[in-house]
């Protein structure tokens, strides 16, 4: 029989895309069961005030008004430190926050009746960025900061706004810059942005008169609002079920937990009745969490060759009003402080800062992409003090088999990618070698910029993925897994990876697209490029474990010793004598002799996986082991630009990533290429404007404007393949990688261009139009 | 009695993927709200509500149409295509192969846009798809996808005439 990869590396058909493509597709919103009670909410104005007083007296003068919540000291929430009030009591921190909540029988109602309230404020003083907040004289926006119940390894300061501090401390940085004959330094900022993923956030609940609560949720981490549950409220998690069905796109913006509380609280008020709680654009984009901001400095000390001997590096992360999951966020940031290279020095200080801006979620690259923009961009200017080539300078660096990250993790070749490949692909794709820079008619420039990455992913270090398969009568097999359908594919990826371990038509594989905490093994939260990873070892597990179930009982009834089985193409057969064969389809349900003996019933198989020897990093140095491989790529970028009016147009985008292994092949450029245009439109164009008093001034998306069919480059991506051995097929998690780096490309494009270090995102025309000047003056 | 609303309700004929409903709603209610709430019709999706996004896009006589802007009552007389209306066509075929979509959240309503496109300008050359698509946001894909699909099925059509 065929031997060869069957399904591993094809561009199988989603096995979402029938539904998706007909409208069949059903998300949280879309369900609407009669008897649902909405919720609406009514959010501040403000970025820092006093509430002094509430008048709720309007709203139960209208017909159909259930319940109104708001002015009351509820349990506070947070994902690491509980600082948080889920809906506002006497204090807004963040405009848009939550301040009272309105119930009814329709959404229409709910919406009068939050018109209907009354508030008035008493505007405070505003920290309006990481650096103010840093300030020895700043505004406190978290007096309280001691009396707050936290999780371990989390460490705020109080009496200050820092709500957690992350030190890395690799080698000897004093010896570092000794050896170093040059030296760059560079600051970067950028504010607070949004993830605009075009479902907005909705969650539904209800509590069964048994005190069982029952959500439906647009989420990443249905697992994890369990265990929250039982922090915030102290319901054990067997008395949380979770629905989370597909997810109109999330990029990490739906890794918080927010609207379920306020839906769970929402309900209460009502007697347990089932509760809807949907986002407007406005609200989704500022009163649910966003994508962090940060401001930072960068110090790299190198010999004249070009060889990296220190980095002192302070960030400055906005983590915003809250601490939510900005504490992880930070620490993620200080794992990979640095762009991939081998730097025997290096130091730095990692804060989560409190600000008065709308509090930060995951967003795709966890840290990263902000830390690289940076790094990457400080490495630009280093190469320009050194007179040197910028990716030759990187080159020279690049991470290798044998180094060591700044959390002292020593790689091997199954750990970390093949960096120098990837720049060496990246520099004949984008023929480097013609020069940086080409002049074209009419005041019009051609310019080209690059720069590294690489990430790993920091999940906790007994993070699990679970994995069920059950049989059918006719042979097929049902899969589920807790990884929620995001838009990555990632259970079609599952899918192929137990027909090739099965050898089965994929076909006949049915996946379970719904995720019910109830009937569902736990993924910890689908986050950080690890479904394929963690879920993929579970399939593997569990096919595992049915392949010797099928052997066994074929044995007996084949007369031949179990080893010398093969399951494959629908039967388990003896391997020298395929003639001798039994269907799967007769064994999956007990096999029935003629007279009627039966042996063994449906199979049903379950397999497991946890990242094995993670370990928390350590608080005074952050040495420890909190991630299982780094991807690594190199990336750049083509643009245009017209030196007159400081308008451009990127004309090509490019990725190298070593993917380990690709799984997908349609999939995975698909993943990339998604990731790029993110990470051009964060780069290019997206960010909250916030005028003096830290209020958001574009929370639609006309004015915050995300990529267009039309405005996206020609993309250029190549994947490169060393395999991470630990995982199926040796594929690497490459679901953000593609954003990563470009913004730092897209800044160290321009900034040879103009002549001049940008510093600051978005790079919208007028800001290098200011910046150009400011220089040249 | 207590005054519940000071809206009197409508109702009128709503032909909706060529199929007549009776449709009892607010005059201030939008098509998508319509659509969604009274017909059940939740492939149209809301994603702004005000006109940027275009995830709720249908076809009103056969025009690409937001049908959070548009009043149900503005339908009345008219024939209203939704995603559920369509079914194997090219353009959805081609959205699979493609891989032009990942989480589908505003698969439908580019859909609707496409298909109006390849079957309204059979000759459209990138300028004028890209006038046609632009009403659209698509947050998951590179929107490389997208254009290979709707070229693909302009292609198709082309060689059938
Ligand atoms: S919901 Fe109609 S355009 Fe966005
Ligand atoms: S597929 Fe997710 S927004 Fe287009």
């Amino acid at each position: 029989m065929k031997n060869e990869l069957d399904y591993i590396g094809k561009s199988v058909i989603r096995k979402d895309a029938l539904d998706k493509v007909t409208g069949e597709a059903k998300y949280t919103n879309d369900f609407q069961e009669a008897g649902t009670l909405h919720a609406n909410l009514l959010i501040s104005p403000y970025a820092h005030a006093n509430i002094v007083s509430i008048d709720f007296s309007e709203v139960w003068k209208i017909p159909g008004i259930k319940a109104v919540l708001g002015d009351e000291p509820y349990p506070l929430v947070g994902e690491e430190i509980k600082d948080r009030s889920p809906i506002a009591y006497k204090r807004v921190r963040y405009h848009g926050e939550p301040v009272a909540v309105v119930v009814a029988e329709t959404p229409i109602i709910a919406k009068r009746g939050v018109d209907a309230i009354k508030v008035s404020y008493e505007p405070l003083p505003v920290v309006n960025s990481p650096r103010e907040a840093f300030q020895q004289d700043a505004p406190l926006l978290h007096e309280d900061m001691e009396s707050y119940e936290k999780q371990e390894r989390v460490y705020p300061i109080p009496n200050t706004n820092i709500a957690n501090l992350n030190k890395i401390r690799k080698g000897n940085i004093e010896q570092g810059f000794m050896e170093s004959d040059v030296v760059a330094e560079f600051t970067i900022s950028f504010h607070p942005s949004d993830h605009a993923a075009m479902e907005t956030r909705c969650a539904i609940a209800e509590i069964r008169p048994d005190g069982t609560v029952i959500f439906t949720t647009s989420s990443q981490a249905p697992f994890a609002l369990k265990k929250l549950m039982k922090w915030y409220f102290g319901i054990e998690p067997g008395r949380v079920i979770v629905k989370t069905p597909i997810v109109g796109g999330a990029y990490g913006g739906k890794a918080s937990i927010q609207l379920e509380v306020i839906a769970y609280l929402a309900s209460k008020a009502t007697g347990g009745r089932p509760v809807k709680l949907f986002n407007t654009r406005e609200e989704d984009m500022i009163t649910s969490p966003v994508h962090i901001g940060l401001d930072a400095t960068v110090k790299l000390g190198a010999t004249r060759d070009g060889m990296l001997k220190a980095a002192e590096i302070q960030y400055l992360f906005d983590g915003g009003a809250y601490s939510d999951k900005a504490v992880d966020i930070s620490r993620a940031g200080a794992v990979d402080c640095t762009g991939p290279y081998r730097i025997d020095h290096v130091w730095c200080n990692c804060y989560c800062m409190y600000t008065n801006h709308p509090y930060a979620s995951a967003y795709r690259g966890y840290g990263h992409s902000e830390v690289l923009f940076a790094f990457e961009r400080t490495m630009d200017v280093l190469a320009e003090k050194l007179s040197m080539d910028p990716l030759d300078l990187r080159y020279k660096n690049a991470i290798l088999p044998g180094d060591t990250t700044p959390t002292q993790v020593l790689l091997d070749s199954s750990r970390v990618g093949n960096l120098p490949l990837c720049i060496k692909r990246l520099k004949e794709l984008m023929k480097w070698g013609e020069g940086q820079i080409n002049e074209m008619d009419g005041g019009k420039i051609r310019v080209k910029g690059a720069c590294c990455i690489w990430k790993t992913s920091t999940f906790d270090p007994d993070a699990t993925s679970g994995v069920i398969l059950t049989f059918n009568p006719d042979g097929s097999i049902n899969l589920m897994s807790g990884v929620v359908e995001i838009g990555t594919g990632t259970k079609t990826v599952l899918a192929q990876i137990l027909a090739e371990r099965m050898k089965i038509d994929i076909n006949m594989i049915h996946v379970k697209m719904l995720v019910d905490t109830q009937t569902v093994p736990e993924h910890w939260k689908t986050v950080g490029s690890r479904g394929t990873f963690m879920a993929g070892r579970a399939v593997l597990a569990a096919a595992n474990d049915a392949i010797r179930q099928l052997k066994d009982r074929a044995a007996c009834i084949l007369r031949a010793p179990a080893e010398d089985l093969q399951v494959g193409y629908g039967k388990v057969y003896v391997a020298d004598n395929p003639d001798f064969s039994i269907d799967i389809k007769d064994l999956a349900y007990g096999y029935t002799f003629p007279n009627g003996n039966t042996i063994g019933g449906q199979i049903i198989v379950s397999g497991n996986y946890t990242i094995p020897h993670m370990t928390y990093i350590d608080p005074e140095t952050g040495k420890g082991d909190p991630g299982p491989e780094w991807t690594v790529g190199a990336q750049g970028m083509e643009v245009e630009l017209d030196t007159r009016n400081y308008t451009y147009k990127i004309l090509k985008a490019y990725s190298v990533i070593d993917i380990g292994k690709v799984l997908n092949e349609k999939a995975a450029l698909g993943q990339v290429m998604g990731a790029m245009s993110m990470g051009i439109a964060f780069g290019g164009r997206e960010t909250f404007v916030f005028d003096d008093y830290g209020r958001v001034l574009n929370p639609q998306l006309r004015t915050y404007r995300p990529l267009h069919y039309g405005e996206q480059p020609e993309y250029i991506i190549e994947f490169v393949e060393t395999p991470h051995l630990a995982a199926p097929y040796g594929a690497r998690g490459a679901g953000e990688h593609g954003l990563l780096g470009m913004p730092a490309a897209l800044g160290n494009c321009l900034s040879s261009a103009l002549g001049v270090q940008l510093n600051k995102l978005p790079l919208v025309p007028e800001q290098l139009w200011r910046i150009s000047n400011e220089v040249n003056q | 009695m207590k005054e519940v609303s000071n809206n009197p309700l409508c109702s009128f004929l709503l032909v909706v993927n060529s199929e007549e409903n009776v449709v009892t709603v607010r005059p201030a209610d939008t098509l998508l709200y319509a659509l969604r709430i009274h017909l059940g019709l939740t492939g149209s999706k809301p994603g702004c509500l005000n006109g940027d996004c275009g995830a709720c896009t249908v076809l009103v006589d056969g025009t690409p149409m937001k049908s959070c802007l548009m009043l149900a009552v503005e339908g009345e007389e008219k024939a209203i295509t939704t995603i559920e209306g369509l079914k194997n066509t090219p353009i959805q075929k081609a959205f699979v192969k493609h891989f032009a979509f990942q989480c589908g959240y505003c698969t439908p309503g580019f859909i609707m846009n496409c298909h109006a496109l390849v079957h309204t300008e059979k000759d459209a050359d990138e300028t004028v798809i890209k006038d046609w698509l632009e009403s659209n946001i698509c947050r998951c894909t590179g929107y490389k996808e997208i254009r290979e699909a709707v070229i693909s099925v302009l292609h198709k059509l082309k060689k059938n005439e």
